[in-house]
């Protein structure tokens, strides 16, 4: 179980802003952290990392103490037992992808660790080569296994995919579940994107200017409301606005749908689509 | 007369120098590019006043604290035998002074531009501040680092006032090449004046040509 609560002023371009969250989290789910730019989610896996101090508050993994501000207690990030995949993914470039991985055996581990998180995350061909030689999804991986070596109570991972295609994006959703689930870890994605979240997560914390605003599993949370009796839910940008209809980006699709009034073009959507019994055809 | 006992001074005195600067500047370019302290800029200030401070200036100072007439110089010499001024240790010691800008700076630049993602990176992997200067961001700079060695060692080679007021012109103790050419031309020796400057210009022009060549990339065809 993974219990913090955490507060601190951060300054924000609009002025300052108090980031105040508390969040209980079940062993072995995988979270994410949703929200616009600058509500604060890269600060809280910082907080959680021990890379950013907290003014006030506590983190709890399993039932240890990693930071209580009442008891002065504030582990360093060496000694809490974190996989952190950075935004840049911070790849040494002096080391090639294999030493990369390596680099985080702790003294005395078993090597063994390092040929199997190179299976599993098929970085076999590519062990040999410096990292300003891969392609970012390659790139990605390398850090994804390297995370997972010291064989994390908590992974953390700040927007990973944010810089990478739509088809790469997929695949290496599917990679992070897949190690997710055999490493058994609890993990915290960070993630302004509802597709993402809508796949990978078993529960969302939805955050507007550090609060957390909505909490619950995804299918919940953003199916609230008027549309609970569709069926299917797409998440989409809107690209164009004309007259009696709006054209929006679901994957990598343009869609048209009808116009709703103060809705502008980039704002991010949630699409029920009702499916009714005609709709419905036997083919095979 | 061509000697060449001056211009094998001038070399040791540069290597000396060199080495010692490297062991100092480290951890002071380390502390200056992620310390934030508030003496942070008094030490930055400190650290770049040869580059525009008069070299006899610094000399004259080196000169008084360390004469054995005063305190500090007393010291030295009663306590440890140590005598700073108009010695090869005196020089080593206005030299590292002297040079060390062109040392810090280089080594300072590197590590700021670093990403700092790459540092708490290491940290995250369990990794102490010694084993990610040493194993990730030192490697990460050597061009930084490179600069700083050969930029230190050219500009000890081409010191004139600080050796001068603090080690004065003492053949094959403290008469360096620079000096030898102001002697001789003293001496109105102009063969031999052209001689030690031809020697000096030919030394320092390869050397920085190898850390623009190397730095530039242009060499790294041959290499691979």
């Amino acid at each position: 179980m993974i219990v913090f609560s955490l507060n601190k002023i951060l300054e924000a371009v609009g002025g300052d802003m108090e980031l105040h969250i508390s969040a209980n989290i079940e062993k072995g789910k995988l979270v994410t952290l949703y929200g616009e730019s600058g509500a604060g989610k890269t600060s809280i896996l910082r907080m959680l990392a021990g890379l950013m101090a907290p003014e006030n508050g506590f983190i709890k993994i399993n039932n240890k103490i990693w930071f209580d501000h009442k008891k002065n207690i504030d582990l360093k990030p060496q000694l809490r037992k974190i996989g952190f995949v950075f935004q840049d993914y911070a790849l040494f470039p002096n080391m090639t992808v294999r030493q990369n991985i390596e680099f985080a055996l702790d003294k005395n581990q078993d090597h063994d660790i390092i040929n199997e998180l190179i299976e599993t995350i098929e970085l076999g061909d590519l062990q040999h080569r410096k990292p300003d030689t891969l392609s970012g999804g390659q790139q990605q991986r390398t850090a994804l296994a390297r995370a997972l070596v010291r064989q994390p109570e908590l992974l953390l991972l700040d927007e990973p995919l944010s810089a990478l295609g739509h088809d790469m994006r997929a695949k290496l959703q599917d990679y992070i579940l897949m190690v997710h689930r055999q490493y058994k870890l609890t993990t915290i994605l960070v993630s302004h994107e509802l597709g993402e979240v809508l796949k990978m997560s078993d529960y969302v914390l939805e955050l507007v200017n550090g609060r957390v605003q909505r909490e619950g599993a995804p299918a919940e949370i953003f199916t609230e409301g008027n549309n609970k009796k569709s069926a299917l839910h797409l998440a989409g940008d809107i690209v164009k606005i004309e007259d009696g209809e709006m054209t929006v980006l679901i994957g990598n699709r343009l869609v048209g749908v009808p116009r709703k009034n103060g809705l502008r073009v980039g704002d991010r959507l949630v699409l029920g689509v009702g499916i009714t019994g005609n709709d419905i055809r036997k083919i095979g | 007369m061509f000697e060449w006992s001056p211009i094998i001074l001038t070399f040791e005195l540069a290597l000396v120098t060199t080495l010692l600067l490297l062991l100092i500047s480290i951890p002071l370019a380390y502390w200056l590019a992620y310390s934030d302290k508030k003496i942070k800029p008094v030490i930055e200030t400190l650290v770049s006043m040869p580059l525009v401070l008069p070299p006899t200036v610094l000399g004259f100072y080196l000169l008084v604290v360390f004469s054995p007439n005063n305190g500090l110089g007393k010291l030295l010499l009663e306590a440890f035998g140590l005598r700073l001024i108009f010695s090869f240790e005196g020089l080593v010691l206005a030299s590292i002074i002297y040079s060390l800008p062109f040392m810090v700076h280089p080594i300072q630049a590197g590590l700021s531009n670093l990403p700092a993602s790459l540092t708490e990176a290491a940290y995250v992997l369990g990794k102490s501040k010694r084993t990610t200067l040493f194993k990730v961001l030192l490697p990460n700079i050597k061009p930084n680092l490179l600069t700083g060695i050969v930029l230190a060692f050219a500009h000890t080679i081409g010191e004139f006032g600080v050796v001068l007021m603090i080690g004065g012109n003492i053949p094959g103790k403290t008469k360096v090449a620079s000096i030898a050419v102001y002697d001789e031309v003293e001496a109105l020796n102009y063969d031999v004046a052209n001689a030690y400057s031809l020697f000096l210009f030919a030394v320092t022009f390869f050397i920085l040509l190898t850390v623009y060549l190397v730095n530039g990339g242009y060499l790294k065809r041959y290499w691979r």
